[in-house]
């Protein structure tokens, strides 16, 4: 190993037809967003959901890799941080997107009347749980706990750049130890409140589990993404070579892997045991052109990019690591319309209602990033483990 | 035996050394050679210009036979040899099958992989190497790093190979070896061993046929299996009505379990003169009234019977059982109230059995006596 030039990034302005870019889907996906809410409130709510848990996908997977690597003491990952590190801020699209959300909650979920709970014992035993005012505090205190972690990781990871003092790594490995049981349990009552309760008969234990997976999944694909065009465009340093690639793409393929083991344990559960109570929403997606859509998650989440990633070279390739990564993120979104649409129609719909949040969406990361990229530095400096992460080897 | 020059090898200290001098005999155009470490050091592999191992095909046809093999095997079964309607499912419900089908998969791929490994790689049965049993083989197993470079490579030179490892700074020795042991081969296919093995073999399935098949059927070894006896819930010819098991005769009591003919109302000393006393007053007797007396009635009536319960008024006091009533009950009356109880006090047939009721009654005669006691008990 021969010795290293000490590493000197300085603060990169994306190039400025990307903002341009950023900026222009922001406000198309606004527009889009605006109208679909003006003609057909329900419709669009349901797509603000879609949007809403895929934004939080990213945001909250990307809090989660941040404290993965203090927890596991990860070196490889610490050169890319930052990309995490902005794509956290997230978080506050996420908080502005449930407003609308609260807004028109009785449009969307219905054990929200009362004269219908009162009605319906299912929905009457549960309502101690599900009822507007324990929702909305349970929404306040996932977003609390999620910002708080956020900020206080982010906050210490760039007072770090200033003066490479350790004792901002050995707190964020405390934080992260609360952080990750904390996440755990905020992240599948999160996907509980939101998508399972749309049919709020329908339970699955696996459910919390199978959301989660898609999210980590999701916020690592956009990270490689990132990564990768970053790279290949010159905005890190020299020296990501083939052994950081083959790690987000090992990564991957682990995850999508785990991903289509808990989307089918959850599935062959409920057709074995086939009961009533349950198998209705597998029933609801497969019929009526649900079903294909059904076939499709199954290819584009699991087979494709298995086989796109399964071998070792495979997981070395930008092109193959960029386009694979694409993949994952669009299927974790057809994968949300999936789990949230069959309530709203029979069949599957699709119209600029659908496109409207997946265009702000892009938007919104693109402008976000950006505007973090131009202000602080786009890799950790100041971190005492960053000379090994840019040497790591496999 | 002539010995042969298998190849020219070096030691280094540090792992360091051992990467620069892969790289350098690399560099030197030399194909085959090969490096000894005692653990995996990274970035070996780019050092020495290793391609990517086949191991990796051999697993995948594994894993695919495994996983084809077992979906047809399962839908075979299902389908075929022993159809069965589980659940109202179709006959081929093949996401039933996915488990088994992933584990069978994975557990050829794995068993793939280390029989691929052996049988290509480490081209067994030979087990000989001209490393093997060699100093420079011990050294680089223990805390040195090796390179070695074979005699057989085509542009090798005794010369050029020396000058090279010893320039990049390693201790160069010759490695010899002889026909006699490259050509060792461990016996396992000589036809006496193969013989013995078949012997073996069939001697113990012959001995476990014998057994389970013929020797538990033959007189005296089948006297286990041939009682003569009905088995629990069968069908029987030799009663009419079919039932191997047969109902007790009616009024049939399980030893120990005889019925206590009275009732809570019978009047104590009414039903009292009917039941007798089965035990004498003995010390083992009074012992275990004594044990019994102070677990289950002292509570209430105290540790002598004066009814000073020590139950801090939580629950009523009962009266003296050194009362003139109680003395001149009969022993059988005493019993019948500890049996069926009286007044608040419940029964205690289900806590205290029948010997040590009666136990208990004799501790409490005996307490009663010692209460009233006689002119001659002093003497």
């Amino acid at each position: 190993m021969s010795a290293h030039e000490t590493v000197i990034i300085p603060k990169k302005e994306l190039p400025a037809n990307i903002v341009r870019l950023g900026w222009a889907l922001t406000l198309i996906g606004l527009a889009l967003v605006t109208v679909s809410y003006l003609t057909d409130a329900q419709r669009a709510g349901f797509n603000n959901i879609i949007g809403f848990t895929f934004l939080a996908s990213i945001a909250v997977g990307a809090v989660f890799f941040i404290a993965l690597e203090y927890i596991a003491g990860a070196v490889w990952t610490t050169p890319f941080r930052r990309v995490l590190e902005f794509l956290g801020m997230l978080l506050i699209p996420v908080a502005l997107l449930a407003i609308p959300l609260f807004l028109n909650l009785h449009d969307l979920y219905h054990w929200t009347h009362a004269d219908v709970v009162a009605n319906d014992k299912v929905l009457l035993s549960k309502s101690p749980y599900l009822n507007e005012q324990f929702f909305t505090i349970r929404f306040g205190i996932y977003l609390l706990i999620w910002g708080a972690f956020y900020f206080i990781f982010r906050r210490n990871s760039m007072k770090q750049d200033l003066n490479s003092d350790q004792k901002f790594t050995k707190k964020n490995i405390a934080l992260a130890a609360a952080f990750i049981p904390l996440l755990a349990i905020s992240i599948s009552l999160f996907s509980i409140d939101w998508l399972m309760s749309l049919e709020p008969h329908w339970f699955s234990t696996m459910f919390g589990v199978y959301y989660f997976t898609g999210t980590i999944l999701t916020a690592l694909a956009v990270t490689t993404y990132f990564v990768v065009v970053l790279s290949e465009k010159g905005f890190f340093f020299k020296g990501i070579n083939e052994n950081h690639y083959y790690s987000f793409g090992a990564l991957m393929f682990g995850l999508l892997s785990f991903w289509a083991y808990i989307a089918f344990s959850q599935f062959m559960l409920i057709w074995y045991a086939n009961l009533p109570e349950e198998n209705f929403w597998f029933i609801s997606r497969w019929q009526n052109g649900w079903e294909y859509v059904s076939i499709a998650i199954v290819l584009l989440h699991f087979w494709i990019p298995y086989f796109m990633l399964v071998s070792r070279p495979s997981k070395m390739k930008p092109t193959v690591l960029k386009n694979s990564a694409l993949l994952l993120i669009f299927s974790h979104f057809l994968d949300l319309y999936w789990l949230v649409m069959p309530t709203y129609s029979d069949t599957p719909v699709f119209s600029y209602y659908e496109l409207a949040f997946p265009i702000l969406t892009v938007g919104l990361i693109i402008v976000l990033f950006a505007i973090q990229a131009k202000k602080y530095n786009m890799v950790p400096v100041g971190d005492p483990k960053l000379q090994r992460g840019i040497d790591f080897h496999l | 035996m002539e010995k042969k020059l298998y190849s020219i090898s070096a030691i280094y200290h540090s792992p360091n050394d051992i990467v620069r001098a892969a790289a350098a005999v690399r560099d030197a155009g030399y194909t085959k050679f090969d490096v000894h470490t005692p653990y995996p050091i990274h970035g070996l592999d780019g050092a020495m210009g290793l391609k990517e191992t086949k191991l990796g095909f051999v697993t995948l046809a594994a894993g695919i036979l495994g996983a084809v093999g077992m979906i047809s095997f399962a839908s075979w079964v299902a389908v075929v040899d022993y159809p069965q309607v589980i659940g109202g499912k179709p006959y081929w419900s093949w996401p039933a099958f996915v488990p088994v089908t992933y584990e069978i998969a994975v557990l050829l791929a794995v068993l793939g992989t280390v029989g691929g490994m052996i049988a290509f790689f480490f081209k067994f049965p030979n087990t000989s190497h001209p490393l093997h049993d060699t100093p420079y083989m011990k050294k680089v197993s223990a805390d040195k790093f090796g390179v070695t470079i074979q005699s057989e490579d085509p542009s090798f030179d005794e010369k050029k190979v020396r000058d090279l490892l010893k320039s990049t700074g390693g201790e160069v020795e010759a490695i010899y070896y002889t026909e006699e042991f490259l050509n060792f081969k461990p016996n396992t296919f000589d036809p006496k061993f193969i013989l013995l093995l078949v012997g073996i073999s069939l001697a113990t399935s012959a001995g476990g046929y014998l057994y389970w098949n013929k020797l538990l059927y033959m007189p005296p070894f089948d006297w286990m299996m041939e009682q003569p006896r009905f088995d629990v819930q069968s069908q029987t010819e030799y009663y009419v009505d079919g039932h191997s098991m047969r109902l007790s005769v009616a009024g049939t009591v399980a030893r120990g379990f005889l019925p206590y003919p009275y009732k809570l109302g019978d009047k104590a000393d009414s039903v009292g003169k009917y039941l007798v006393n089965p035990l004498l007053p003995t010390k083992t007797t009074l012992d275990l009234g004594k044990k019994k007396y102070l677990t289950f009635c002292s509570p209430c009536h105290g540790n002598f019977g004066n009814g000073d319960s020590r139950l801090r008024g939580q629950f009523p006091n009962p009266p003296t059982l050194h009362s003139d009533k109680v003395r001149t009950w009969p022993d059988g009356a005493i019993f019948h109230t500890m049996t069926v109880g009286q007044n608040v006090m419940p029964s205690y047939q289900y806590q205290i059995t029948r010997e040590d009721r009666w136990a208990i009654v004799n501790y409490i005669r005996t307490l009663q006596r010692a209460y009233n006691a006689k002119e001659s008990d002093l003497q």
